[in-house]
């Protein structure tokens, strides 16, 4: 069973099991966005509430924001992605974008699981 | 059935071989033209600056006009010198308005019996109209509506076009020639929209799709789309007409003088003369109040358009027109309008972004080397 949620702005949330999650874009956001160019990380310790911007993921033509899917606070920032932002395009779900200390682990309830997901993301 | 809601996209005549190489197809200036291919951006992008790229602009406005005195007639809406625009010359140009505006860019070329103009599909209607209420009665004004515009550039197009047509060899930069290309006849000019060395190649319809697989065929040829030829030609300094041209920029604000001819200024054997003269050389004697410059963050988060540019006092002195990621260089860029006082390279200032204060520096244009060939 994977512990993997998923938003419907295309973000995956991996349940670490102990209280806080990671957080990226999935594969479909990345074809979306298309070369990204840009992450820009919030500082360690910001505390989100869901439906608040946390990021920004800019391609070569647009800036693209990313929502919280959960309420919590910023532990950890990927920091490969300041200089390697096309990380993202390689492998989306290998490359997750913030670290995040859950204020409320039922928050995970409200998110989609896999199949959920790929139902919105079917053509 | 149409509803009257419905917008009609336009097709050119690439359309099926965009399809084919997977392009990812947006609306732009009411075509559906290839935003990407599966390449992407990036990677078309470097390719062309280091390869050959080739694009499907046949969405642009091809026009000839023929008449005995239409290099004069034509004068009369731009501030460029056609009247001694030699043969088989091509020449950047501008359709100016009453208020010594931009109404739109374009490229002329002297083709010996006529006159041939590419103007940009956003304003082609606008244009076209423009032509005919100010030209109809002293020339003929043909819309090239059954003609397909392909661009080549790249340090390696001379090469790549020289193995179909020979002769290009001999054109040097802003010169034009009609070639058999594989044997197509073709109007060439030497010059593009990416700072690089390349061809515009104006084909009938018909042999469009023929010609650009034919030169795809060469392994150095990529298709590229409209997306890397916006970041191209943004790292050449270039302006893109409905960002960093409008109706209420002039072009001494743009910083295009080099662009009015020595001939149609006061001092010139024809000055004046055409719409909005005596705004825009009123302009070149006492100077204009903003300037377009480059434009440089400090970091590596973009700075887009619209950005508003402010003073260490936090005013408003300009904005942006321009701004994305320089895939060469692998840093943010842009262009903008400033206040002259604040137009010198080198001033700081800063943009803002999101409720952020973004540093950045005036810088000259272009952000990367020209490499026209001059012979």
């Amino acid at each position: 069973m994977s512990d993997i949620k998923y938003s419907a702005e295309h973000e995956w949330i991996q349940d670490n099991g102990d209280g806080t999650v990671l957080i990226g874009i999935t594969d479909f956001a990345q074809q979306q966005l298309g070369d990204l160019v840009f992450v820009e990380l919030p500082e360690l310790g910001t505390e989100i509430n869901k439906g608040e911007e946390i990021s920004v993921v800019e391609s070569v033509k647009a800036a693209s924001e990313l929502f919280a899917p959960v309420d919590g606070t910023i532990i950890e920032v990927n920091e490969a992605l300041e200089e390697e932002p096309e990380l993202i395009n390689e492998d989306a779900m290998a490359n997750w974008i913030v670290k995040v200390k859950l204020s409320d682990p039922s928050d995970l309830d409200d998110l989609m699981d896999e199949d959920a997901y790929n139902e919105l993301t079917k053509e | 059935m149409q509803s009257s809601n419905q917008i009609t996209l336009k097709q050119t005549p690439l359309y099926s071989l965009h399809q084919e190489l997977g392009a990812k197809l947006v609306p732009f200036a009411g075509y559906l033209m290839p935003v990407q291919y599966p390449l992407g951006i990036k990677k078309e992008h470097l390719h062309t600056r280091q390869k050959a790229g080739l694009f499907d602009v046949s969405h642009m406005g091809q026009v000839r006009l023929t008449g005995k005195n239409v290099a004069t007639a034509l004068e009369a809406l731009v501030p460029v010198d056609i009247v001694d625009l030699p043969k088989m010359q091509q020449r950047y140009a501008l359709f100016t308005n009453e208020q010594g505006g931009v109404m739109d860019d374009l490229m002329v070329t002297n083709a010996g019996d006529y006159l041939f103009l590419v103007v940009n599909a956003a304003c082609k209607a606008q244009d076209i109209a423009h032509l005919q209420k100010h030209l109809a009665d002293q020339c003929e004004i043909d819309v090239l509506d059954d003609r397909a515009l392909l661009a080549l550039q790249g340090p390696l197009a001379g090469e790549v076009l020289a193995k179909f047509a020979p002769e290009s060899a001999e054109m040097i930069f802003m010169s034009a020639k009609t070639l058999l290309v594989n044997g197509i006849e073709c109007f060439v000019t030497r010059s593009g929209y990416t700072g690089e060395d390349g061809f515009e190649i104006s084909v009938a319809n018909r042999e469009a799709e023929g010609l650009a697989r034919a030169l795809l065929a060469d392994d150095a040829v990529e298709m590229i789309g409209l997306g890397a030829r916006d970041s191209l030609r943004l790292e050449a300094g270039l302006c893109l007409y409905g960002h960093d041209l409008e109706n209420d920029t002039s072009p001494v604000e743009a910083s295009l003088l080099w662009a009015l001819s020595k001939s149609r200024r006061a001092d010139g054997v024809r000055p004046g003369g055409y719409i909005g003269a005596e705004v825009i050389m009123a302009q070149m004697a006492n100077g204009v109040s903003r300037k377009r410059i480059g434009l440089k963050p400090l970091g590596k988060m973009p700075v887009r358009d619209g950005a508003e540019v402010v003073d260490d006092q936090d005013n408003i002195i300009g904005f942006v027109t321009s701004g994305g990621f320089s895939v060469t260089l692998n840093y943010p860029v842009a262009m903008g309008y400033v206040q002259t006082e604040f137009a010198q390279v080198g001033t700081k200032l800063k943009a803002l972004v999101r409720n952020k204060k973004v540093p950045l520096e005036v810088v000259k244009l272009p952000f990367v080397k020209q490499n026209y060939y001059r012979g």
